[in-house]
């Protein structure tokens, strides 16, 4: 049985290489052989990384596995993410039922009916950003003009946030997913984003819309500060997730020429190949982080009270024993049970958003760009590694 | 097939509805689950097995009627 005293096999986050869209090698070596091992932060802390699909649905489904990131022992990959996560904490650094009662402020404004409502106004923004990057030109960046700014538009006109502001607010989300950034950069970003959010929450105050915002100041529940924490965290969620989602899947699919020719021939397939993206590329790559609260013995290992336990939903999503050949990238297959989304209670609330958004986009730029193909060598295209949420740079695409 | 939902334990995620649109939906103020029909016909009992395998929370129970 392994313990605590064990000898960390490596320091988490783990460099990447070999396949860019596959999870990087130490992490699939740890799956292969030592499927719950011991490794250690940045700062010299263990915890445990768990990597089978079985074991992080697991953890992620056990309400003795917490989510309040000030309790002693929860693990951090970097001091910029532990302010990240401490500083102003939002209900996903909670546990119930605390966080189900904010939570439940929000998922009424998620919901499938509800999204689904909002499918023609996402084509036409699609619609409008492809017509801006293609008039008169046959090259340009998918990330910049078009992977980025749709699901900025969206939560913008969700939330009631002016779009117009989104050098600001990209340029802080910049900060607070960079793994090195330090602790003070994120406070300063953190603060900088909060008081434009409270600024604007008290706006809504004086003069409400249709918007979120002005939604939760009308229920009366929360104050301005807390309305305005709220807000910071469905614009950054909102908008980096589903923004490096699109730009990856259309470079797997440009890598993938049979995949991509099935889903432009079969547009309708596009649910269902959105899963297998989801699964296949799973962009949170530096894991879901949680502290045991009690002893808890898992898949034979015991994980004591107070230790961190990191969730690899990268690698889960690749486990051999859940999806056979796995490493395949086949838009055919049922990839529904992915964690992509995570798993539990804390389960990504935007997610019939986040489908939605990345139906259109999928579908748009294929219909559109029959002739789409990368614009650069694919060896040069640089990869977010250092960020919290894996994706591209830029994605220089012709069409 | 019987199936039983959890409301408090639910979380809104909106799988089920996804999975097996005919038996689950979502209540207007909040998106937390509604059963439509708690004994669906056979012909919908893998959507709702597959509903329960993917909802979060655990919120589904299936009783083999």
């Amino acid at each position: 049985m392994a313990t605590a005293a064990q000898t960390p096999r490596f320091v988490h986050p783990a460099a990447r290489g070999g396949c860019p869209f596959d999870p990087p090698p130490a992490y699939r070596q740890a799956q292969q052989d030592e499927p719950i091992s011991r490794v250690s932060l940045w700062d010299g802390t263990p915890t445990w990384l768990v990597t089978r699909h079985e074991d992080v649905k697991a953890v992620l489904g056990d309400a003795r596995f917490s989510s309040d990131a000030t309790r002693a022992g929860f693990p951090f990959i970097s001091a910029g993410a532990r302010q990240l996560s401490t500083g102003q904490p939002t209900f996903i650094r909670m546990d119930d039922p605390e966080h189900a009662r904010l939570r439940r402020m929000l998922t009424g404004e998620f919901m499938i009916k509800k999204v689904e409502a909002l499918r023609p106004e996402i084509q036409r923004i699609a619609d409008d950003l492809l017509d801006r990057m293609t008039a008169g030109r046959t090259s340009g960046d998918l990330v910049r003009e078009f992977a980025l700014p749709l699901p900025s538009l969206v939560i913008c006109l969700l939330l009631g946030v002016p779009y117009q502001d989104h050098d600001f607010f990209q340029e802080c989300s910049r900060v607070l997913l960079r793994r090195d950034a330090s602790a003070e950069e994120v406070n300063a970003a953190q603060r900088r984003l909060a008081d434009y959010l409270v600024g604007l929450t008290e706006a809504k105050r004086a003069e409400p819309d249709d918007g979120i915002l002005s939604r939760l100041v009308a229920r009366g529940e929360l104050d301005t500060q807390e309305i305005g924490a709220m807000g910071r965290l469905l614009l950054i969620a909102g908008h980096e997730t589903t923004a490096n989602m699109t730009a990856l899947s259309v470079l797997a699919l440009l890598r993938n020429p049979d995949q991509l020719a099935r889903l432009r021939a079969h547009p309708e397939s596009v649910v269902g190949a959105v899963e297998e993206l989801l699964r296949y590329l799973t962009i949170v790559h530096s894991g879901l982080t949680r502290v045991a609260t009690e002893d808890v013995t898992l898949g034979g290992v015991r994980i004591g009270a107070g230790e961190g336990v990191t969730c690899m939903v990268n690698t889960a999503n690749r486990d051999e024993r859940e999806f056979p050949d796995g490493d395949a990238l086949d838009l055919t297959r049922d990839a529904r049970r992915h964690l992509a989304f995570g798993f539990g209670v804390h389960q990504c609330l935007g997610q019939p958003l986040a489908r939605l958004e990345l139906q259109i986009a999928l579908n748009t730029v294929l219909r559109r760009l029959p002739e789409l193909r990368l614009a650069v060598p694919f060896e040069s295209i640089r990869y977010r590694g250092e960020m919290l949420v894996y994706g591209v740079h830029e994605l220089p695409v012709a069409w | 097939m019987l199936v039983h939902i959890d409301q408090e334990k639910c979380c809104g995620a909106g799988s089920c509805v996804l999975a097996a649109p005919e038996v689950f939906d979502q209540r207007d103020e909040d998106g937390i689950v509604v059963l439509l029909d708690a004994e669906p016909p056979a012909d919908s009992h893998q959507a709702v097995r597959d509903a329960a395998a993917v909802c979060p929370a655990a919120a589904i129970r299936l009783e083999q009627a």
